[in-house]
């Protein structure tokens, strides 16, 4: 009887929890089986098809030699840095300038998101073709008189990172938006007059007041802008295909052709496995701060 | 659906006293520029006049785009009927894990083992006795295409070999020409190579690099003189900026660009465009230097699969892409050599009666697909897109990352 009342923990939510169990077996078998899957791999030698024939470290020795992998860490490291920075920034203003209330504020807004509707693919060949030098912006600006005017970042090599970040931050910044904006509307309109009393300037109650108390927010952009870097590739392959030369290669991609075209799923698998390490080394030091933190607080 | 079914129909009762029904196959290439296309519609309309119905699965953006497609498909359990590959060493691990069809009943029935010339092309269908593939063309690599309109407005005679065409180069730079046209994409920067290879080092150096992998071949004084022709080849090409083999062709036929070094699918581009060989543009085996081509080529593989019409229409298809018409109108139209040593190819143009006298001569090299793993050939095309695209890199280091390629290869 005194079960009834008070089930144990396990019987707790028992409907929930029989609902997860999908979910639950999916998490483990796929994600977690797949993953040990692919470092248990990475140490063979596997070409077309895998076979487990060990062959130590030599798949990592390889790869950190080979200055494509190089490349694309540096090109990875760059695209992600900036991607963040800029994406917070101006997906922040854009939020903050949305939300004075201003007229048409659906328009602008439809007008903002609007690109993150496209997929990569197509976002990529839309800037393909604005930044190429015989068609797009260039040859427009030299159309106005301007015949010195050269701006051809997917042709040189030293910069054609910053062309597809460009069109990387066209198509996601819109959403940063979205959040921000959402993240706004959340405050109390009491806290703006507290400010307002008190006289502090507009600027710095964003700063000092609004800012903080968005921090959940920020923290879901973060995520889902990191996740979106991480996985870079199909903006290159379509605005550049990794090149001209290796200059715009990263690691996804890297991934991608050792796998199936070059046909070595071993040096496929070492790449993605040294993309995931990175990631764990990231991430999980940060969720264990602020997810691990809060419980005991 | 309706044209399908119309169509379907059609052949049904056009070919109702031959066989029972109509058999639809996927065929997957990746033959989509103007000449490729023309040519794979000369199968498709010899397999359907048997009764049988070709389903086009055209995989754009060429061959590195396309195999990984066609490989997840045939190792995921959704094969197709039949698939492209070239000729060599992409499709080894498939066979031996067992995925293709044996085609063995069909070749011998029919004596391929007689019937194609050069053997080595079969050789490399063949695994453990059994044949594999249905060799259906020769291509070789060793060609540069020159634009006599751009050498008339430049103003310099058209070049009969490497060396006139490198010292020609500024003349065709100051009439605003690009002296050499090269697309962007790895593979096309990596052929070159082997091109000057064969042609600055000789076949001997080739077999040794490549056949051998001999790495000190590879780090010798021969190698070495072919990156110096890879560094002017860079030069020369350090303004064309297009991405696809035919785009750079097009370059060269409506004169823009002085040469291209390509395979000699290239002809098929210009015979697209009209041009008579000789009068238009000239051809160049060997870069006028070593005549001598290399046997690639492609070949078709047949994945097994569980359905005895389909298997039966296989046999069929392959059949019907060695037959002698078949040959003839399909290298016509492709610009290659047929792999039968027993057709007449009367109406073949200059350029590919050149083709077929070097190889009567026997001057041919197996081709680098027959010779390097995919995995070799990745390593190599990162090696020189990024060469050609630096212009830091010293011909030096480039050869430095050579030799390391070539001592590691498998």
């Amino acid at each position: 009887m005194a079960s009834q009342q008070r089930p144990g923990r396990l019987f707790r939510n028992m409907s929930a929890k029989v609902a997860s169990i999908p979910m639950i077996l999916t998490a483990l078998v796929v994600f977690i089986g797949g993953t040990a899957w692919t470092v248990l791999y990475s140490f063979t030698d596997s070409k077309l098809l895998p076979r487990l024939r060990f062959v130590g470290f030599d798949q990592y020795e390889r790869l950190w030699s080979a200055n494509r992998w190089l490349v694309s860490i540096e090109n990875l490291a760059i695209y992600g840095v900036l991607s963040l920075i800029f994406q917070l920034v101006i997906g922040f203003m854009l939020a903050v300038l949305l939300d004075q209330k201003i007229r048409f504020e659906n328009t602008f807004r439809t007008i903002f998101l609007y690109p993150f509707a496209l997929s990569f693919i197509v976002t990529g060949l839309v800037w393909q073709w604005i930044l190429n030098p015989d068609f797009g912006i260039q040859s427009v600006v030299r159309g106005l008189g301007f015949e010195s005017f050269t701006f051809d970042p997917l042709y040189n090599a030293d910069i054609v990172i910053y062309g597809i970040l460009i069109a990387g931050l066209w198509q996601g910044t819109g959403l940063v938006m979205c959040l921000m904006l959402a993240g706004l509307r959340g405050i109390d309109e009491d806290i703006w007059k507290a400010a307002r009393v008190d006289g502090i300037p507009a600027w710095k109650t964003y700063i000092q007041i609004i800012i903080p108390m968005m921090r959940p927010v920020f923290i879901t952009t973060l995520v889902i802008i990191t996740s979106g870097i991480v996985k870079l590739y199909d903006l290159v392959v379509a605005q550049t295909g990794g090149g001209p030369g290796l200059a715009s290669e990263v690691p996804a991609k890297y991934v991608y052709d050792f796998m199936f075209q070059a046909q070595n799923l071993g040096q496929g698998f070492a790449a993605s496995t040294m993309m995931l390490l990175t990631v764990a080394i990231i991430v999980v030091p940060w969720a264990y701060l602020e997810f691990g933190g809060k419980k005991r607080g | 659906m309706k044209i399908r079914s119309m169509f379907a129909a059609l052949a049904a009762t056009a070919a109702m006293p031959l066989t029972a029904h109509a058999v639809d196959l996927e065929v997957t290439h990746w033959w989509t520029s103007g000449g490729e296309a023309a040519a794979v519609a000369e199968f498709a309309k010899a397999f359907d006049a048997t009764g049988n119905h070709w389903v086009d699965g055209a995989i754009a953006g060429s061959g590195g785009t396309a195999r990984p497609i066609m490989i997840s498909r045939i190792t995921g359990g959704d094969p197709m009927a039949a698939t492209q590959f070239n000729h060599g060493r992409q499709a080894e691990e498939l066979v031996e894990a067992g995925l293709m069809r044996d085609l063995t009943d069909v070749a011998e029935a029919e004596g391929w083992a007689d019937l194609v010339n050069p053997p080595t092309l079969l050789d490399a269908c063949t695994l453990d006795g059994r044949i594999y593939c249905v060799p259906v063309n020769i291509h070789s690599w060793q060609w540069l295409w020159l634009s006599n309109q751009a050498f008339a407005d430049a103003g310099v005679p058209v070049p009969a070999n490497w060396d006139e065409f490198v010292a020609a180069a500024p003349a065709l730079e100051a009439a605003g020409k690009i002296p050499l046209a090269v697309g962007q994409q790895p593979w096309q920067t990596s052929g070159a190579f082997d091109v000057l290879l064969v042609a600055l080092a000789g076949p001997d150096v080739f077999r040794k690099v490549y056949g051998d992998k001999d790495a000190e071949a590879a780090a010798g004084p021969e190698i070495a003189r072919v990156f110096q022709a890879a560094d002017d080849a860079r030069r020369m090409s350090a303004n064309s900026n297009v991405q696809d083999w035919n785009q750079a062709t097009n370059l060269v036929i409506t004169g823009q660009a002085g040469g291209q070094i390509m395979g000699d699918w290239a002809q098929g581009e210009f015979q697209v465009a009209g041009q008579v060989a000789g009068e238009d543009y000239t051809c160049l085996p060997g870069l006028g230097v070593n005549e001598i081509i290399s046997t690639g080529g492609d070949a078709f593989y047949f994945p097994i699969v569980d359905d005895a019409d389909v298997t039966e229409a296989q046999g069929v298809l392959a059949s019907v892409m060695m037959s002698p018409e078949t040959q003839v109108a399909f290298n016509l139209k492709k610009g290659s050599l047929p792999v039968r040593g027993d057709v007449d190819l009367a109406a073949a143009n200059d350029c590919m009666k050149k083709g077929l006298e070097i190889l009567a001569s026997g001057n041919v090299l197996p081709s680098v697909d027959e010779l390097l793993s995919p995995d070799t050939t990745t390593q190599k095309n990162d090696l020189f897109v990024e060469f050609f695209n630096n212009p830091d890199m010293t011909p030096e280091d480039a050869q430095a990352r050579f030799v390391e390629i070539i001592d590691s290869a498998d």
